[in-house]
């Protein structure tokens, strides 16, 4: 992306007091939120928190009410940019998975490449299959989604927002309509991805997973980002009262 | 079907009698010989068909020429009508006008409107076409009102979700709507449009009232010429040999869905 002048390129996605709302209620109430480029940040909160709003409305699947969010120096949100184009550089891996049931997986992840970036038939399923074995499923290809295991379909659509080549990954809470035995190797995937440099917003329940791969934690509460730090921070000595009632639920919970 | 042996032995007796006390019924009735000489005589039977037959050749043809346009046409219909934004609200009143419209006029009016009104316009180009044009243009018209309701059913039944993913990959609204959301929901009504599809069939007798010479018109005909109705009886039968298929093949795609529904649900 070519980066207006004046703006700063070194920040992957930043949002600048972000509002959103749906009708009547408040879901995003001033997120201010830098993130850089290859940075991995958890978002933690309660359901309704607003997480999941905040991953659309860098997206573009949500419009919001006011602020700003800028991406690699440009800004998205000002009136008159092409959404198709943002979106191609911002993968999101969503918790139901969204697979196409009417396509094989090889078809659900060239779909895009193909019709988004032009990419020839046999280049575009060469980098799939590429992508497949990198993640151990090779051998899916020619199926179609309803026959692979949840760990398996969200583990597809991981690589299917992976085959657009795209600068940052947003994941909107991927392993919570998982069995407990499949959230591992969903949860391995992300960590490679990690490795290998990938600039990722982490909407996610698994605080374990959070502590350990995330730079930077930021807690929701009521739709603002009421605390952030470091993993040990947050989770060995949170500042805010809200932040200590919400873990010490989770550890309740059992899922700490 | 049956549950096992026994329901097959349960059901094949009970068919059996069944059908002997039809067959009793019918053959002792009083009016029983002049109903068959009228309607079921094999000589007339016989001499009807062939121009019966004949007839309905052109219902055939009618039906799959219209066919062909009501799917395209219905197709456009339904996509215009689920065109978001303020910008294409007049286009969206219009087709809601068009649907409410040819939903609600009897085929029969409207076969009057197009196949006698048109030609008595004396237009260039419009009024001179034979009647048949006029008979498709009429089916087409009332039939695509129809399927593009079902279309619609089709569309808004393909989950928001799967719009969300084409888009975040950067899918136009629509690549999104031809890749994902239309093979989807074309899929999910064939059984629906199948089902038009037979009425469709039948109506092409219809088109008779504005003069194409077909099935119905044949065996009109050759009982004016004899004073027996085989000829009717003859069309009846070839309409059903067609329907009857196309019903079975609507209950196999019904059924074949629903196994595949439970085989997902069970994952």
């Amino acid at each position: 992306m070519t980066a207006l002048p004046g703006t700063d390129t070194a920040q992957a996605v930043r949002l600048e007091d972000v509002h959103k709302s749906y009708g009547r209620v408040e879901v995003l109430n001033g997120i201010d939120l830098s993130v850089e480029p290859h940075e991995v940040i958890c978002l933690i909160g309660a359901s309704g928190s607003g997480k999941s709003t905040l991953l659309k409305c860098v997206n573009l699947l949500e419009p919001i009410d006011e602020g700003r969010i800028v991406v690699e120096g440009e800004e998205i949100t000002a009136r008159g940019v092409d959404v198709n184009r943002i979106r191609r550089h911002i993968g999101i891996v969503f918790q139901a998975f969204n697979l196409f049931p009417h396509m094989t997986v090889l078809r659900n992840i060239t779909l895009a490449p193909r019709e988004v970036l032009a990419l020839s038939r046999k280049q575009a399923e060469d980098e799939a299959r590429e992508l497949l074995e990198r993640f151990g499923l090779l051998d899916k290809g020619q199926e179609y989604p309803d026959r692979l295991s949840g760990g398996q379909q969200q583990r597809v659509a991981i690589v299917r927002a992976l085959a657009m080549r795209p600068d940052i990954m947003l994941l909107d809470e991927v392993t919570s309509a998982l069995d407990p035995e499949l959230i591992a190797e969903v949860l391995n995937v992300i960590r490679e991805l990690a490795q290998s440099g990938m600039t990722m917003i982490i909407a996610t329940h698994e605080m374990g997973f959070a502590r350990d791969i995330a730079k930077r934690v930021c807690f929701l509460d009521r739709g603002v980002i009421l605390e952030q730090g470091p993993p040990d921070q947050i989770f060995s000595a949170p500042a805010e009262h809200r932040t200590r009632q919400f873990l010490q639920r989770i550890i309740e919970a059992g899922r700490l | 079907m049956f549950g096992d042996r026994r329901g097959v032995v349960i059901s094949s007796v009970s068919t059996v009698v069944f059908l002997t006390i039809i067959v009793a019924v019918v053959l002792t009735a009083p009016g029983t010989p002049v109903i068959r000489e009228r309607f079921f005589d094999w000589g007339h039977l016989k001499g009807a068909f062939p121009s019966v037959a004949r007839g309905f050749l052109l219902n055939v043809r009618i039906m799959l020429i219209a066919e062909a346009f009501i799917l395209v046409f219905a197709l456009l219909l339904a996509v215009v009508r689920g065109l978001p934004g303020p910008v294409f609200f007049p286009f969206r009143v219009m087709v809601i006008g068009y649907i409410d419209l040819f939903r609600g006029i009897p085929l029969i009016l409207v076969l009057y409107l197009i196949g006698f009104g048109i030609p008595a316009l004396y237009l260039k180009g419009l009024s001179t076409h034979d009647v048949v044009t006029y008979g498709i243009v009429s089916l087409v018209l009332v039939y695509s009102a129809y399927v593009a309701e079902v279309y619609r059913a089709g569309i808004e039944s393909v989950h928001e979700s799967q719009i969300a993913a084409a888009r975040s990959l950067g899918l136009s609204r629509w690549k999104a709507l031809r890749f994902v959301v239309l093979p989807q929901a074309i899929r999910r009504v064939i059984p629906p449009l199948l089902n038009d599809f037979i009425g469709l069939q039948k109506d092409t007798a219809l088109v008779s009232v504005i003069g194409p010479i077909e099935a119905a018109r044949e065996a009109q005909n050759y009982g004016a010429q004899t004073f027996n109705f085989a000829g009717y009886v003859v069309a009846a039968f070839l309409f059903v040999l067609c329907t009857i298929p196309l019903a079975r093949f609507v209950d196999y795609l019904i059924a074949r869905d629903r196994r595949r529904r439970l085989a997902g649900a069970t994952r």
